[in-house]
């Protein structure tokens, strides 16, 4: 946990995932459930702020929340919690109903956004807290502390006071904090957002390995998308109050199933379609800009919003783009006028026109190539050849 | 210089301000009966006859009496009404808390003189406790707008955590909270002590025969010869303050340091 050298690769949006290993998913699929919401609604008044959560989230799993602010997802943790009644519908914790089981008698544990370290007490106190009414002796009680901030990479703080530790500090105390009493669930709510992003990246990385290492199962609440990327093995995606995805990381790059959450992961660029055709096996379309491609139904949302313009999308890792005339391996390839041009170091992102058959050029996309030594990066203004695979496109319609 | 301006201003506003409390230890201390000058001689004499003085001793038993117990009333309230208001929403909290808050801006001599009318008219009879009742409604407001301020910094998920951690709602309260608004608690102390002190409208028409301090230093302006007497007594009352104001801004800053909060400044 003291290991300060990994840090997670600082590019923004993040490239696609490898899928984490088969084996950890086969584990979880198999492992039973810790948290079910069933029908789970809220309302505060009026205001119907969760509406028919259902999910299932198993033992040992890291699970997140991603939503935009005001989507309910701290509201949903603040229930697993007990901070919050139901309105109505069933939340049950490792098989046991919830509904009558206040907050501090629930096997569940919090890391609070602002951390709540109790500034008048020591680190130790603070750690401690919770084990006030654990019969052990003194002296159990305090090899246990230091074990837990051992942990955390505290070791030797516990006589600090805890107002004078750095926001990186005060989060592992919180961590070790909720993490003694040996909860079932270790609930976190937006823990990062405060740090900055340094800091952030490498407590990143630590929160995976120390929830590996406990084998608590981790429910996070983040707005970060690229945070829950990095450290879940499944993500629930809210908007208003419903999840509107819940699948592992890479599918929900891959293949969101909606614009909305399309839009919410990462960059996606949009194109609008026309429908010519559909069979069985494939759909066949006019796309602005790309000419015509048959799509299989594997590379079509599922969900589609009413009278909404058709749009094909795909991510700006899924083009590759080279100056004019020199030669790509691409099965797909279309001329383009460079519209912008941003460098970032280990990439570059590209704004491109697409050549229409008209010859009138498209709407902008965005594209990113992995910068290489010795390859020139195009001039903005310059002619360009985009490569593709229709294999990287998805249908909303 | 342009600042020399405000300077001077600033000096003699000072002087103005100060300068009539120094001639108390000054005339306390002088052996003439007038309070003129020139001075004429030293002596401790007038700090034995406000010991000697049966009646003075009553006024000051009867008004520490007052104070403390106003004080502890009107904050052990304070609490109460800050937590409710920072903590929940209820119905009507505005108008309940704007009502609790009105006695700042009332004139007391309508509190007083409407709180005699009703007292005698329900037959109570007047003594140290109803002008206590008096001071604990104009003391409440005080405590009430310190305390919310000693609730308001509070991060709410404190109390949370410590729930989440086990504990009960009162424990977490007890362990956590406390704690934390407890040099608020002190503030409020002192400040509703020192308001009961010197209040004179609501002690002179509630206390019946009691004397407190303020009526009793009232009562003996009449008489030249106890002014004397009465300057003695009122530099024991300055020293007091200041100790008492010295030990508030000691547990302000130790509460401060002991929490890691920023100085803002409290009342010195």
């Amino acid at each position: 946990m003291t290991d300060t050298t990994a840090t997670a690769s600082a590019t923004k949006p993040p490239a696609p995932r490898k899928a984490k290993s088969a084996n950890r998913y086969a584990e979880l699929q198999a492992a039973k459930p810790m948290i079910e919401c069933r029908e789970v609604h809220k309302y505060y008044g009026d205001y119907h702020a969760l509406r028919g959560i259902n999910l299932t989230i198993r033992e040992g799993e890291f699970f997140s929340l991603l939503g935009p602010s005001g989507c309910g997802k701290t509201t949903l943790l603040r229930t697993i919690a007990g901070f919050e009644d139901i309105s109505s519908g069933v939340v049950l914790i490792d098989g046991k109903d919830m509904a009558d089981v206040p907050a501090n008698k629930r096997p569940t544990n919090m890391v609070f956004q602002s951390y709540a370290i109790f500034p008048h007490l020591t680190v130790a106190e603070n750690v401690a807290f919770g084990l006030r009414r654990d019969p052990r002796s003194k002296a159990e009680k305090a090899a246990a502390v230091e074990e837990a901030l051992k942990m955390v990479g505290l070791a030797g703080y516990g006589k600090r006071a805890a107002h004078a530790l750095s926001g990186g500090q005060r989060q592992r105390v919180a961590l070790a904090r909720a993490l003694i009493l040996k909860p079932k669930v270790l609930l976190l709510d937006e823990p990062l957002s405060a740090l900055d992003r340094k800091m952030r990246e490498q407590m990143q990385v630590e929160l995976i390995k120390l929830q590996r290492q406990v084998g608590i199962t981790f429910v996070l609440v983040t707005h970060d998308q690229e945070e829950a990327l990095v450290m879940s093995d499944r993500i629930a995606v809210m908007f208003e109050g419903q999840i509107a995805q819940l699948d592992y990381p890479e599918a929900l790059y891959s293949r969101p199933v909606s614009r909305r959450v399309a839009d919410f992961i990462g960059v996606m660029n949009f194109l609008p379609v026309t429908i010519l055709s559909e069979d069985a096996e494939t759909v066949r379309v006019d796309v602005e800009g790309l000419g015509e491609i048959d799509l299989p139904h594997s590379q079509v949302a599922a969900k589609g919003e009413d009278d909404e313009q058709p749009m094909i999308g795909f991510r700006p890792e899924a083009m590759s783009i080279f100056p004019e005339g020199q030669p790509q391996t691409a099965p797909r390839q279309n001329g383009a006028v460079i519209d912008e041009v941003v460098y970032y170091g280990d990439m570059t992102y590209y704004d491109a026109r697409l050549d229409e058959v008209d010859g009138t050029l498209s709407a902008p996309v965005r594209i990113s190539m992995r910068n290489v030594f010795g390859r020139d990066i195009p001039d903005v203004g310059t002619r360009a050849t985009v490569g593709w695979s229709p294999s990287s496109l998805i249908l909303f319609r | 210089m342009k600042g020399s301006g405000l300077r001077a201003y600033a000096i003699a506003y000072l002087i103005f301000l100060y300068a009539p409390i120094l001639l108390l230890p000054i005339f306390a201390f002088n052996s003439g009966t007038i309070i003129a000058f020139p001075l004429k001689g030293f002596t401790t004499d007038w700090f034995a006859q406000m010991l000697a003085n049966q009646t003075l001793r009553r006024a000051f038993t009867n008004s520490l009496i007052i104070a403390i117990s106003s004080a502890t009333f009107a904050t052990c309230l304070g609490v109460f009404a800050a937590r409710a208001s920072t903590r929940f929403n209820f119905p009507g909290k505005t108008g309940i808390m704007g009502l609790i808050m009105l006695p700042l801006v009332l004139p007391e001599i309508i509190i007083a003189m409407s709180m005699l009318v009703v007292l005698l008219a329900i037959g109570v009879k007047l003594s140290i406790f109803t002008v206590i009742l008096g001071h604990t409604l104009i003391c409440l407001p005080y405590t009430i707008a310190i305390l919310s301020t000693a609730f308001n910094s509070l991060d709410k998920s404190l109390e949370e955590a410590a729930y989440d951690l086990g504990e009960t709602k009162w424990s977490a309260f007890r362990l956590v909270i406390l704690p934390l608004v407890m040099p608020g608690i002190i503030s409020a102390l002192l400040m509703s002590f020192t308001i009961s002190l010197d209040e004179f409208i609501i002690a002179f028409f509630l206390a019946g025969n009691e004397p407190t301090l303020p009526t009793y230093i009232f009562s003996q302006l009449r008489f030249p010869k106890s002014i004397p007497v009465i300057m003695s007594l009122g530099t024991v009352l300055v020293v007091m303050s200041i100790i008492l104001l010295a030990v508030a801004e000691y547990f302000r800053r130790r509460g401060l340091a002991r929490t890691g909060q920023k100085d803002h400044g409290g009342f010195l």
